[in-house]
């Protein structure tokens, strides 16, 4: 992993920003701490020399002072800035990751919602540390140990050779020890993971365990599980321990060389102590930038894994839908037919249609059923457009009468003529009206309970503790099932209430209910359907005293035709 | 138990207190020896400076250079035996944690597999806790106390400036800071779960929104939580960068007391002397350097702690009482029985009665919320009954430990967990000594004659369909081979056709034993000897399919429309 990701520099403005910030505010840090370094050997020294009333000791313990604050302001600011840019930079990421997945051209179905929102959150938060913390440091180990060497250099060039010789093992030590141990690491990583796993899965699993009598003898495999994942995790950091043990080593080492080194010239008068002190005093401050930059590695890698997540989210589907080059105006009331259709989503060998031919005629209802896997889903993610097929082509009757490709409607304009009542609604934390208003944000009131009302969803509503202003909790928990199934109900009578030429799509309707929710939503899907072209997905053949065509789906192929 | 939940958590890791005591002192030796080592550099050199004889050195460059390797291994010490101790713990904290609830089975009553996740998340954060919260303070302490002594030694007033310095930028600062983030924290923690809600509202309901042309909306509304986090973490980023000035500020202004004093005095210290002290106390700021971290972490660790302590302070669900007069016919007998879930509450189950006769399957149906699975949760001794009897062949069930009660009753419970691992494995948990031949025969039983024994189900048995996790459950429970099986919601989550075959392998796999079946699905019923409908935490109505169907009432109007 590359400890600066090019894709994040290049395409992220506040990135580059804050790289400039944090450059300028390391250099004056830099420079803050070779002057600290020399005023203390120069204070020293001079005290040894002359006393307090010597040349300049004085005013140079006054600096001191100043320094003090000037580096806390600095710090301050620095730290500021890096948090202020962390913030900026994650609000970047997210807006564009956000703009990609909701994006016409993302699949709304096949999206992973909860993985994603981590990502969005908590994953980002991973940047904090890498953006805050661990890119200044890595700036500052740069700058200091070159700005150090130099100093050092002109002051006494053995020791500036002392420390140029072990600076760059520092990172020929870690890389080597990395690199050596790298699959090992990874080998236990994966084990490590199985047996964190363990205890997870036996504690959810506790009612099982303790119905089968199992969950006193779990204790015992618990400890010995534990013990397993501690001692290879102990493995694991023995080698991992390896490379800060040396890098402190190294870095202590060094430090005792140039001060035995140091100490031993000046004992022959090649040296005056002011340099020697300076030499000292500067000497660790090399390599703690290093070791900082080596503390903050892990923490910081999340960060970047985290972009890399991102980036690759973005590589994805998603983003802006093509816009069709001869925009096509459908008929008020289309036929919609399916020539020899079909498709295979991404990383899948068998298509999950093949070859459908299907007529949806205006003003009938159409019934598709079929056992799982046979394409029933597929079939309505095409009809609203989540997907495009990859074979066949789906024409409708365009404005003035001849057929055209459904590919050339905008999928928001054909969108506007659909009311898609699905197998499990999604609600909103919102008011039950504002769920209800979802396809028609500006419906009044009166229309809104008109279309609760039909959707036999008007008693259930008025009985909540504030009627149609009752929110209704994240997902809608408040609501049963079938309650849930009216709401989306309502939603699609609101949408027809609007374009009496609607096209009705509905995935399972009463699937998961109890009967007496079943009937109720039955009722309103009757009515729902009343003159206009329907489409119905269900199991099995229970819908059929509803529908005009019934058609029979078998992996992804139509195996029977049966008019009504 | 009131103590602070930190304390009790430390308190956990009182077992394995010299092994911590040992990793304490590595650290202490660990900061200290590089104190050390610009200490005694700073002496030689000074002391060189006045050109000594090289004996007279001697000493200080074999003690420098000695400094220069203690330093890392005794790092490396540290980290290797505190990592060790804390793992440890971590085993003694999940075995207690386990045993607790396996004790009180407050599990039961999360219900959500998110909370589950974060108690032991919680329980491994005691880990956590001791490795970057116990050992630094500690390991600081006691080199601290080390590097002012020797301050001392050299200058009093010196060593004094020091202490204070090292007591502001080790405790003060970051203790303020770790206060000062508070709010900070708070306001982050809101902005984070408003955005994060309007991201997983959206994510999820991203069909509805584009079928219903409302996803711009929704965008708009994240791109609204999103600038309100960043306008929080921008306005807060001065007050969270407070700690690293102030802490910058201490060090640096403990450096100039240091050199004022000592410069002020350097007629009776001596140039050595105040060399030593000067570069002690640039030095000594290394040693509280990893505190403000541990401070900032004490918050989160300790609200970790208190979640799981009240789990762990959870009192039993189940007590085994005194036995109360029962019937003492044949088979299972449950009277008058009453629960609710708390005294405020209206009861759940209000007065039910039922009989399960040797041999005999019985349905208990109902709307949802009808108090269906609170009674299979009372007959699997999950919950006591508030009132009432339960009784087997005579004997009162409640005065028996639930672990006894289930080598007689047990079964299915509601989302039957299936383990990671194989399907022998799942299988061999109701019966650890069943052979092979066993294990195919259930299988074969419950319509899985295809399933390989040695197939790995996956985390949760993600690698079967939802049909095959229910049929294994069963196979399981059918192993174990209770007297009377329980079967709770065994075909929810599946879809009718699944649903059907599932629960028709399941009537033929429990022909001619002792069943009660708690269901919403009304299909394939006739098969059992008797329903009993539950509305309300009452008994309805009761007796055969047939005799049901024909009688007005909930059974008949729902098996009409259910069709």
């Amino acid at each position: 992993m590359r400890p600066l990701d090019p894709r994040l520099v290049s395409s992220t403005r506040s990135v580059r920003v804050h790289l400039v910030v944090t450059v300028v505010c390391g250099a004056a840090l830099t420079g803050l701490i070779l002057l600290q370094a020399w005023l203390l050997a120069r204070v020293i020294s001079g005290a040894a020399a002359g006393g307090v009333g010597a040349g300049g000791v004085a005013a140079a313990v006054g600096a001191v002072a100043v320094l003090a604050l000037a580096r806390a302001a600095l710090s301050h600011g620095a730290e500021t800035a890096a948090l202020r840019s962390a913030a900026r930079v994650k609000s970047e990421l997210r807006r564009r990751l956000v703009a990609h997945v909701t994006g016409p051209a993302a699949d709304p179905v096949t999206t992973d919602a909860g993985e994603l929102a981590t990502l969005a959150t908590r994953g980002l938060d991973a940047m904090d540390d890498y953006i805050a913390r661990y890119l200044p440091q890595l700036v500052l180990a740069v700058a200091v140990p070159v700005a150090v060497l130099v100093v050092v250099a002109r002051a006494d060039w053995i020791s500036a050779l002392v420390i140029a010789l072990t600076l760059p093992l520092i990172p020929v030590f870690m890389a080597l020890i990395g690199w050596h141990t790298q699959d090992r690491t990874r080998r236990q990583w994966r084990l490590l993971e199985r047996l964190g796993g363990h205890f997870l899965d036996v504690v959810e699993g506790l009612p099982t365990l303790a119905i089968f009598r199992r969950a006193r003898a779990e204790a015992e495999l618990i400890r010995r599980a534990t013990d397993d994942h501690r001692r290879a995790t102990m493995g694991t950091l023995r080698v991992a321990f390896l490379s800060a043990f040396v890098l402190e080593l190294l870095a202590t080492i060094a430090v005792a060389l140039v001060a035995v080194e140091v100490g031993l010239r000046l004992l022959y008068g090649q040296l005056d102590l002011e340099t020697a002190l300076l030499v000292l005093i500067l000497a660790p401050e090399a390599y703690l930038p290093l070791r900082e930059v080596g503390a903050r590695f892990h923490a910081s890698m999340e960060g970047v894994a985290a972009a890399e997540r991102v980036f690759a989210v973005l590589d994805g589907p998603g983003g802006p839908a093509p816009v069709p080059a001869r925009p096509a105006v459908p008929a008020d009331a289309p036929e919609i037919r399916l020539h020899g259709v079909g498709l295979t989503y991404p990383g899948r060998s068998e298509p999950a249609l093949a070859g459908l031919d299907l007529v949806l005629r205006p003003g009938t209802t159409t019934l598709v059923t079929g056992p799982s896997g046979a394409g029933k889903t597929t079939l309505l993610s095409l009809l609203l457009r989540f997907a495009e097929p990859d074979t066949g082509t789906i024409t409708v009757t365009g404005r003035d009468g001849t057929r055209i490709r459904l590919a050339d409607v905008p999928p928001d304009a054909w969108r506007r003529r659909l009311a898609w009542v699905p197998q499990r609604p999604y609600l909103f934390d919102a008011s039950v009206a504002d769920n209800i208003r979802l396809g028609a944000p500006d419906a009044t009131d009166e229309h809104v309970e008109a279309a609760a009302r039909l959707a036999e969803a008007h008693d259930m509503i008025t009985a909540l503790p504030h009627g149609f202003a009752t929110r209704l909790g994240e997902r809608g928990t408040r609501l049963s099932a079938g309650q849930r199934q009216r709401i989306a109900l309502a939603r699609a009578f609101l949408r027809v209430a609007e374009a009496p030429d609607t096209i009705v799509v509905l995935d399972e309707p009463t699937a998961h209910l109890d009967p007496e929710n079943a009937a109720l939503v039955r009722a309103g899907v009757a009515r729902l359907l009343q003159r206009r072209t329907g489409v119905i997905v269900a199991h099995d053949a229970g819908w059929s005293d509803l529908a005009d065509d019934i058609v029979e789906l078998r992996t992804g192929r139509i195996t029977e035709l049966v008019g009504r | 138990m009131t103590a602070d939940p930190l304390l009790r958590m430390l308190g956990l890791a009182r077992p394995r207190g010299a092994r911590f005591a040992l990793g304490v002192l590595a650290g202490a030796i660990a900061t200290a020896s590089a104190v050390a080592l610009l200490a005694a550099a700073a002496w030689l050199i000074a002391t060189a400076a006045t050109h000594p004889t090289l004996t007279a050195l001697s000493v200080a460059i074999v003690a420098t250079r000695a400094l220069g390797i203690t330093r890392g291994i005794a790092r490396y010490l540290e980290r290797l035996v505190t990592h060790d101790a804390a793992l440890r713990t971590l085993a003694d904290v999940r075995v207690q944690v386990y045993a607790r609830l396996a004790r009180t089975e407050p599990i039961r009553r999360f219900r959500s597999g998110d909370l589950v996740t974060r108690l032991v998340g919680d329980t491994d954060a005691t880990q956590d806790l001791l490795i970057r919260g116990l050992t630094p303070p500690l390991a600081a302490l006691v080199a601290g106390a080390g590097v002012v002594v020797l301050s001392t030694v050299v200058f009093v007033p010196g060593g004094i400036v020091l202490a204070a310095g090292l007591l502001l930028g080790g405790l003060a600062v970051p203790l303020a800071a770790a206060a000062a983030g508070r709010g900070p924290g708070r306001r982050r923690t809101a902005a984070t779960s408003a955005l994060s809600t309007a991201l997983v509202d959206t994510l999820h309901g991203a069909p509805d929104l584009v079928a219903y042309g409302a996803m711009p909306a929704a965008v708009a509304r994240i791109d609204r939580a999103d600038a309100e986090l960043s306008r929080v973490a921008r306005r807060d980023a001065g007050l969270l960068g407070l700690g690293a000035g102030v802490s910058a500020l201490v060090a640096g202004l403990t450096l100039w007391a240091t050199l004022l004093l000592g410069v002020t005095a350097v007629g009776d210290l001596g140039t050595v002397s105040l060399a030593v002290l000067v570069l002690t106390a640039l030095a000594a700021f290394e040693i509280v350097a990893p505190l403000p971290a541990a401070a900032a972490r004490l918050g989160a660790v300790r609200a970790s702690g208190a979640r799981l302590f009240d789990v762990l302070d959870t009192p039993p669900a189940v007590h085994v009482r005194a036995a109360g007069v029962v019937p003492a016919d044949p088979g299972l007998h449950v009277r008058d029985l009453r629960v609710r879930y708390a005294p405020t509450e209206p009861w759940v189950l209000d007065g039910v009665d039922l009989d399960v006769g040797p041999g005999k399957r019985v349905a208990v149906v109902g709307p949802s919320g009808a108090g269906k699975s609170t009674l299979a949760d009372v007959l699997l001794r999950f919950r006591d009954p508030d009132a009432g009897t339960l009784a087997l062949d005579g004997v009162d069930l409640t005065s028996q430990e639930p672990y006894d009660t289930r080598a007689t009753i047990s079964g299915v419970p509601q989302d039957p967990h299936i383990f990671t691992g194989t399907v022998a494995a799942n299988l061999r948990l109701a019966r650890p000594d069943a052979t092979d031949t066993d294990l195919r025969d259930v299988l074969r039983r419950v319509g899985m004659a295809s399933t390989t024994l040695d197939d790995e189900v996956g985390a949760h048995g993600t690698r079967l369909s939802g049909g095959m996790r229910q049929r294994l459950a069963l196979a399981r429970a059918l192993l174990a081979d209770p007297r009377i099986l329980v079967l709770d919601e065994p075909t929810t989550h599946l879809d009718p056709t699944t649903a059907r075959a599932v629960l028709d392998d399941l009537l033929a796999a429990t022909a001619g034993r002792s069943m009660i079946l708690v269901t919403h699905d009304l299909t394939g019923l006739d098969q059992v000897d008797e329903v009993v409908v539950l509305r309300d935490g009452r008994v309805e109505q009761r007796g055969t399919d047939a005799q049901l169907r024909d009688r007005p009432g909930w059974y008949a109007t729902a098996t009409l429309r259910a069709r």
